[in-house]
């Protein structure tokens, strides 16, 4: 796993959910059934994510999203092929 | 001290935002206050002067008690008459009345403004917002405005802010410069987030009594129903957010027994095929970053105002055994908080909103319940409520009103249901529509056309 990623992925969670900061995230727990996450909480993960990775994350990728492992794989993938 | 919401009873003014010799207009925000769920910024509706700070920061009052005096527009300095003011009276259905105000005026003074009471209480029904002042009678004559209890105890006035050179509203509140203090922080380096600029509390790192539950409930409104985004609560010392919880929990439960002990309920509900409009929010979307994207809860919200717009005696309370209809569309959206309990701030307007602009404003609520923030008038205002459980799972939510509202829409998740489309069977994407609705104000077949509107609202994207 990228740690890289894996950190901005956590990043951006603890910001929709502070609480959980300090706390060890199991990699395969789905965010919004374990957070008790709903739409608002995970379209403010979303955009946290884009804004620190600069990649945009369209809707239909959104079911990647939902576990911090599936998350950083998908972004590892996305910001891959950028170029900066 | 307002009255925030049905149940509520006492409130802690945290933070002064104005000093004597200020001037203010309507809607100025003059107070932070905390209640058993938030730290709610609390406005005026008069203009005119501030004359004296009555309670200090930091002191919790019951609901009615004189927090300062103003002196209104055009009034003499030092005239003894000056009206009392309190940013809204806990008894607003009396204010509309040509007598004095029975809440917020101190026995001693009583004598003194009798003749001027009457002009003051016509004034400060015509300057409130009416959705405020129903809104805040919640048909409870026992808990509505505890006579005065002002008299027993006077806790030092709060501490004038030194004028500034021009006479303007003073940069800081009292309590940011006590800290600034404390801190050793200077505090002109400081930028502020109150009111026209000010340096408040929060700036300085401190966030006193910030709600924060993930989920923003509705006042009181119906308990079952889930919130569009949940809010966490402050770090607090445990002992003290057990009692705000307990606090929390028994103003909810003083709301929702007098919803069910007054309110006649009936419930109508129907379920409504939004693969089309999902369809449409999906390409509204795809070309968008996601700060920009529209959430479907904001569209049920849209599709709920413009009903409102069309059915106005569904928008607007009970009050004195008649319905009083709303002059405004403010629709509570509830928000359940973390760890349990319910708040339901209010989209001002949300019936003047575009799409993209309600959604905005659905955003910025839920941070405000969130950090802070959340003003006065968006927890009295609601003129309906919809509570939106589809995130939480559940196909059907039976509401409970929140007093002295007369109307809950209650919104299940999506589900995928077999549908007849033109003569075959497809699957299509589909919600649980609920209306619980007062049977005083209404009856069944208006309550079916409203439900109807809101539906169709929700089928015509195009519309919204």
């Amino acid at each position: 796993m990228n740690d890289r990623i894996r950190d901005q992925v956590a990043a951006a969670l603890f910001e929709v959910a502070p609480e959980l900061e300090g706390t060890t995230i199991d990699p395969d727990a789905d965010l919004l059934d374990t957070f008790d996450l709903d739409s608002m909480d995970f379209l403010n993960f979303v955009t946290g994510l884009t804004e620190r990775l600069g990649t945009n994350i369209p809707e239909r990728d959104y079911p990647h999203l939902r576990t911090l492992g599936g998350a950083v794989a998908y972004l590892e993938d996305a910001t891959s092929g950028s170029v900066t | 001290m307002p009255s925030l919401g049905a149940g509520m009873d006492a409130g802690k003014l945290l933070e002064w935002y104005v000093a004597p010799g200020d001037r203010v207009k309507r809607g100025d925000i003059v107070a932070l206050v905390e209640t058993d769920k938030a730290a709610i910024e609390v406005e005026i509706f008069e203009a005119g002067e501030i004359e004296d700070l009555v309670i200090a920061e930091g002191t919790k009052v019951p609901v009615g008690t004189v927090l300062a005096h103003l002196r209104p527009v055009g009034a003499a300095p030092g005239d003894g008459a000056s009206p009392p003011t309190a940013a809204a009276p806990a008894e607003p259905g009396k204010a509309a009345e040509p007598e004095a105000p029975a809440e917020p005026v101190e026995p001693e003074e009583a004598a003194a403004p009798v003749a001027r009471a009457p002009a003051a209480a016509r004034r400060a029904a015509e300057d409130r917002p009416p959705d405020r002042d129903r809104a805040t009678a919640a048909g409870q004559p026992a808990s509505a405005a505890p006579a005065a209890p002002v008299g027993a105890e006077r806790p030092a006035p709060a501490t004038p802010a030194p004028p500034t050179a021009d006479g303007a509203r003073p940069r800081s509140s009292p309590y940011a410069r006590r800290l600034a203090s404390e801190q050793g922080t200077a505090i002109d380096a400081v930028t502020g987030s109150g009111p026209g600029g000010a340096v408040v509390a929060r700036d300085l790192g401190d966030t006193p009594g910030a709600a924060a539950p993930t989920e923003l409930p509705a006042a009181p409104a119906a308990p079952a129903t889930a919130a569009t985004s949940t809010s966490r609560k402050p770090a607090t010392a445990p002992a003290e957010e057990q009692d705000r919880d307990l606090a929390m929990r028994q103003a909810i439960a003083r709301a929702m027994a007098q919803s069910n002990r007054e309110i006649p309920h009936y419930h109508l509900g129907q379920h409504v095929d939004v693969e089309d409009t999902l369809r449409w929010l999906e390409d509204r979307n795809a070309d968008r970053p996601p700060a920009e994207r529209v959430l479907m809860a904001a569209v049920v919200l849209r599709a709920v105002a413009l009903a409102c717009r069309e059915h106005p005696d569904f928008n607007g309370f009970w009050i004195d055994d008649a319905l009083q209809r709303a002059d405004r569309v403010n629709v509570g959206v509830a928000i359940s908080l973390r760890g349990g309990g319910l708040i339901a701030p209010a989209l001002l307007d949300a019936d003047q909103m575009e799409l993209d602009d309600l959604m905005s404003a659905l955003a910025d609520l839920v941070k405000r319940t969130r950090a802070g923030g959340l003003r006065g008038s968006e927890l009295t205002g609601s003129t309906i409520t919809v509570t939106n459980l589809g995130d939480r799972g559940v196909e059907t939510v039976h509401g409970v009103i929140y007093p002295p509202q007369v109307s809950l829409v209650g919104v299940g998740r999506v589900q995928v249901l077999p549908a007849v489309v033109d003569g075959t069977v497809e699957a299509r994407r589909t919600i649980h529509l609920s209306l619980a609705a007062d049977h005083r104000a209404g009856d069944g077949h208006q309550g079916s056309l409203f439900l109807a509107a809101i539906a169709r609202h929700l089928t015509e994207p195009e519309t919204l």
